[in-house]
Order: C-alpha cells, then structure tokens, then sequence
C-alpha cells in the first residue's frame, strides 16, 4: 500500500497524543502527578498539539476536504466514521482535565474523573484508528487480531515516553512514571515482534489462481497489463519500494523504536535525577519518533493488497 | 447511510464469457467512451498525450497465460476483462464514512455520490477487485455505474438498454442481466457453463460471474498416431503402386 504521509504522521503523532492523555489521566487520578500549572501547561500543551496536527494532516490526503464533515455520519457501518467521532469527543473531558490542571491547578475529585473519562475515549479512539485497517480482508497483513493491540500499545509506550521526559523536565520525577514506560515500550516490542512473526508465516488464502478462477496456483501468470503505463491502483495499492527494503526497515525500527529507548531508560534510572537522565530521556524520544515512523512507514509497505493479483502477483 | 440492503429486489450485473473474449479492449474503450459524459462524467485522463499518460477507467481487460498438465487445457491465454463486480456484501459501501457509496436496494448497483464523496480512498482499499477509480481532479472516487444511465433510459431503443460494454462488444463475449433470477438468460448461462465467482474467499459474493474457457476440442485435428487429420488424405491416396505395396507391408 502507498504509505501516504498524512496518514504515517497521523496515526504516529494522535497515537503519541492520545496515549500522553492516557498517562497524564491515570497518574493524575491516582495522585502521582501534582496538578502543576506550567507542566500541565507543556504536557497538555503537547498531547493536544500531536493529536489536532495529527487530525488536521489527515485530512490533507482527501480528495475533498471541505467536506470531512460528512465523515461524522456512517458510524453504523464505518470504523473511519467512528474514529472521526471518537476523536471528536475526546476532547470534551479532557479539554475540562486539562482546566481544572492549568487553571484550578486540580486533578482530582471530579476532575480525576474527567481524566479517567479522557482515558476510555482516548483508547477507543485508537481502537477506531486501528480498526480501519484491521477490518480490511483484502489486505491479509492487516486483518488480523494483532494490529489493534499493537496500536494500542505503540501509543501507550510513545505516550508515556514523552510523559516520562516531561516529569524530569519539570522536576516531578516519579520512578512508576519511568517503569511504565519502560514496560509499555518492552510490551510494545514484543507485540510487534509477535505481528512481524505472524505476517511472515501466514499466508494469504487469495492468489492469482483464485483471482481469475484460471487454473492452479502457481500456473496463472500475467502475460499482458491492460495498459503500458501505470494506473491508479498500481500506484496506490502496488507500492513496492519499502518492501524491497523492509528487512532493514524493521532492524531499523527496532533499534530506534525499542532497543535504544529501553537502554536509554534504564541508564537513565541509573544516573538518578540530574540534568544527565533529562538529556538521555530526550534521545530515547528523538529515537523513540523516528521508530515509530519508520514502523508505520513498514506497515503499510509491507501491506500487499489483493489488486496486485492482477498485475503480476501470485499471492496477496 | 452506506449499510448494505438485507435484500435487493434485482441483481444486475455482467456475466463475462472468457471462452469468447478475444482480448481486443472494445469494451473498456466504449466504456470511457460513454461513461465521460454519463452518470460520473468525467474519466478525466492526465497526460493524455504525453510519456506517461493516467486515467480513469471503469474496465480493463488483463491476460493471463495458464499452465497445466490437463490435456484439456494445457498452455493458454486468457483475455480477461475485470470491472465493478457489484457485490453482494460489498466492503467498498460499508466502509465508506460519508454514505457517498451505496448500493441500490431496487437492482444491486453499487454507486458513488459524486457530491458526497470527500474523496478518503478507503473504499478503494477495501475492495479487493480494484474496481474503484479515484479521480484526482475531482477529487472523488468514480466506478462502474453498470451504465445506469443507459439500461433504463427511454430515450434509447429497447435493444440498445445495455451498459456499453455489452453493447460493443463483437464477440458477444458479455452478457447482462438479472442474476437473482433464476429463469433468466444470463442465470440459465451461468448455470449452463459453469460461471464462478472471482475470489469467492474474500466473502464479496459478487454479483458479476465468469464463464471458464472450454476444454480443448482439438481432437478432430488429430488422429490416434499424432500425425494431422488435414494430412490423412495424403496418406490414403498414395499414387505410386510401389509405396502402396510398401506401406500395406509394414502397416502389417
């Protein structure tokens, strides 16, 4: 699949934003994170700024943005309608957390409970997100049940990464903080160890032989295209480039995404609260970002869409 | 809202007979021909005369060489025109956020509104024919409309109510009609020659259906030695009295 990428900063930056309200609804509620008016300043600040860049990038990719509106009203039937819903309302509670934190300098009593409402709506939201793709059968490596938790948790560990960096920031340190993060991001690492794993083993039950109905797998060969040139669905759904690189792709990602994080956090708990772990808090997010969109640059590189069977691919 | 009708009254669709098809584009051309100025006019082509042009079309026709060790079949190639399948469970309308895609609860028609669509792509993504076209100028998502605006317009003589590619066709290689049916034409064909359903695993339960190609009926060609029935005459008339001694003898 052509990795638009509007959708890659989209579903990398909402997912760090929304998992950063996660954390900061959590740890709020249960009264590890003071409601320090110029840190909820910088962390909602943030949160809010990744998931309203990451919105207004996607709908950059659509044909006709003026009317995104629309895309408010098939939730019945569309996770894509229901994502632009969820994400919609999410901002409702924690809009009025985030308040109470940087006004009233208050997160709990009913404003914890407004976090915690920020937490739910902010999961489903990923859910949404990831559903979209989840739920497409004809591309095999994403219908499956891994790519939901996987989004979820990848927002998880990126979110409280960026938390964790924010607390030493502004002198609130807290060691859960941190141990989350390392957790979340160790998890993270082995879901998407377990879906890379998956795709190589699975195959998909559609070939060129099923495609065109002709003869056995494997004797069904494309002799001419419809056109000498390309088309749009070559263009859009017969990306190739990453793929031919996905091998170095995915070494990359998981040293940048969880390899050097989880060093960088453990040396960071090592050197105790100074300026050191701050700056190498700091690295483990520049790392952390690169990773993360170079894994979702993969994931949809590495999608092999059903079409391609009837340009010269004999599975998909 | 783009939730699919429980039931609809007709099943329009194509039934596309690959024993017949010659491979000659005839049908995707006319195609282009009446759809720019029909229901989702128009294709808009970029480039149109340049090194690499790109547009949108509603059909085009693949081919495909198969293999086998059937005798039936052996080596051939297959013309093989592929457009909207107009699908039963159709994942293209389902998915879409803005109920711009639907299909018809009257005939099945799987169609885009034009005025609607913000042009997300993801109904594209979501079917696994390929039979959805993004226009770029637009920027809406255009396909197959089964000529809406040709089989029940009034204006036309009754024989010409086909969509274009059946119409056009000189191999009469294309069928239409009412697939859900069971006494009509295109049903009682596909029942005849086996229509089949193209990747009946992704669960679209397509409308349109495929005609296999015939086995091979080259046997008359040949007789039981190998050798050419077109040159068995030769070999019977043999005029030379010596060699028709010769070949009696060893014949023996």
């Amino acid at each position: 699949m052509h990795p638009a990428f509007s959708v890659i900063f989209f579903t990398t930056a909402s997912g760090a934003g929304y998992g950063l309200l996660v954390w900061l609804g959590i740890f709020g509620a249960i009264g590890f994170l003071p409601a320090d008016r110029w840190f909820g300043v910088a962390a909602f600040g943030l949160a809010f700024g990744l998931v309203t860049a990451g919105l207004l990038s996607s709908t950059f990719h659509l044909g006709r943005p003026e009317r995104a509106w629309r895309a408010l009203t098939q939730w019945k039937t569309s996770w894509l309608s229901r994502e632009g819903i969820m994400a919609l309302l999410v901002y409702v509670p924690t809009a009025l957390y985030a308040y109470g934190w940087v006004f009233l300098e208050r997160n709990d009593g009913a404003f914890a409970a407004l976090g915690l409402a920020g937490i739910v709506l902010s999961l489903i939201t990923v859910y949404c997100t990831a559903m979209i793709y989840g739920s497409l059968k004809s591309i095999q490596r994403w219908s499956n049940k891994l790519v939901p938790p996987v989004y979820l948790v990848l927002s998880a560990a990126t979110g409280s990464l960026l938390l964790s960096f924010l607390t030493h920031v502004f002198g609130h340190p807290a060691t859960i903080i941190d141990t989350t993060a390392l957790a979340a991001i160790a998890l993270a690492a082995g879901l998407k160890l377990a879906y890379w794993n998956l795709i190589r083993r699975s195959r998909s039950e559609s070939s060129a032989s099923s495609a065109t109905g002709l003869g056995k797998p494997g004797l069904v060969r494309l002799l001419d295209a419809p056109h000498t040139e390309s088309n749009y669905l070559m263009r859009e759904m017969g990306y190739r480039i990453a793929r031919k690189h996905a091998d170095r792709l995915r070494f990359i990602a998981i040293i940048a995404l969880f390899a050097l994080p989880i060093i960088l956090l453990l040396s960071a708990g090592l050197a105790g609260a100074s300026i050191v772990t701050t700056f190498l808090l700091a690295l483990a997010v520049v790392f952390a970002t690169t990773g993360v969109l170079v894994e979702r640059w993969l994931f949809f590189a590495e999608a092999k869409h059903t079409v391609t069977l009837y340009y010269g691919e004999e599975n998909a | 809202m783009t939730a699919l009708p429980a039931k609809t009254e007709r099943r329009l669709g194509l039934v596309i007979d690959l024993d017949i098809c010659v491979g000659c584009h005839a049908c995707a051309v006319n195609c282009k021909e009446w759809n720019t100025s029909g229901h989702s006019a128009p294709l808009t082509d970029h480039d149109p005369y340049g090194a690499e042009p790109i547009g949108v079309w509603f059909n085009r026709i693949h081919s495909f060489e198969v293999e086998s060790d059937d005798p039936d079949i052996r080596g051939r190639t297959v013309h093989f025109p592929k457009s909207c399948l107009h699908c039963e469970d159709a994942p293209c309308v389902t998915v879409c956020p803005t109920g711009a895609s639907y299909k018809r609860t009257e005939d099945g028609i799987v169609l885009v509104n034009g005025d609607w669509c913000i042009g997300c792509k993801l109904c594209s993504w979501a079917c696994p024919y390929g039979a959805r076209e993004y226009d770029a100028d637009a920027g809406v998502m255009k396909k197959c409309t089964l000529c809406v605006d040709k089989i029940y317009n009034e204006n036309l003589p009754v024989e010409s109510r086909v969509p274009a590619c059946v119409g056009t066709c000189p191999a009469g290689a294309r069928h239409f009609g009412d697939l859900g049916d069971p006494g009509s034409g295109v049903s009682k064909l596909v029942e005849a020659r086996g229509g089949y359903d193209l990747m009946p695993e992704q669960g679209c339960k397509p409308t349109n259906k495929y005609l296999p190609p015939r086995p091979r009926d080259d046997k008359d060609l040949r007789n039981e030695n190998g050798t050419p029935a077109a040159l068995k005459a030769i070999d019977d008339n043999i005029d030379n009295a010596f060699l028709r001694w010769a070949d009696r003898l060893l014949s023996r």
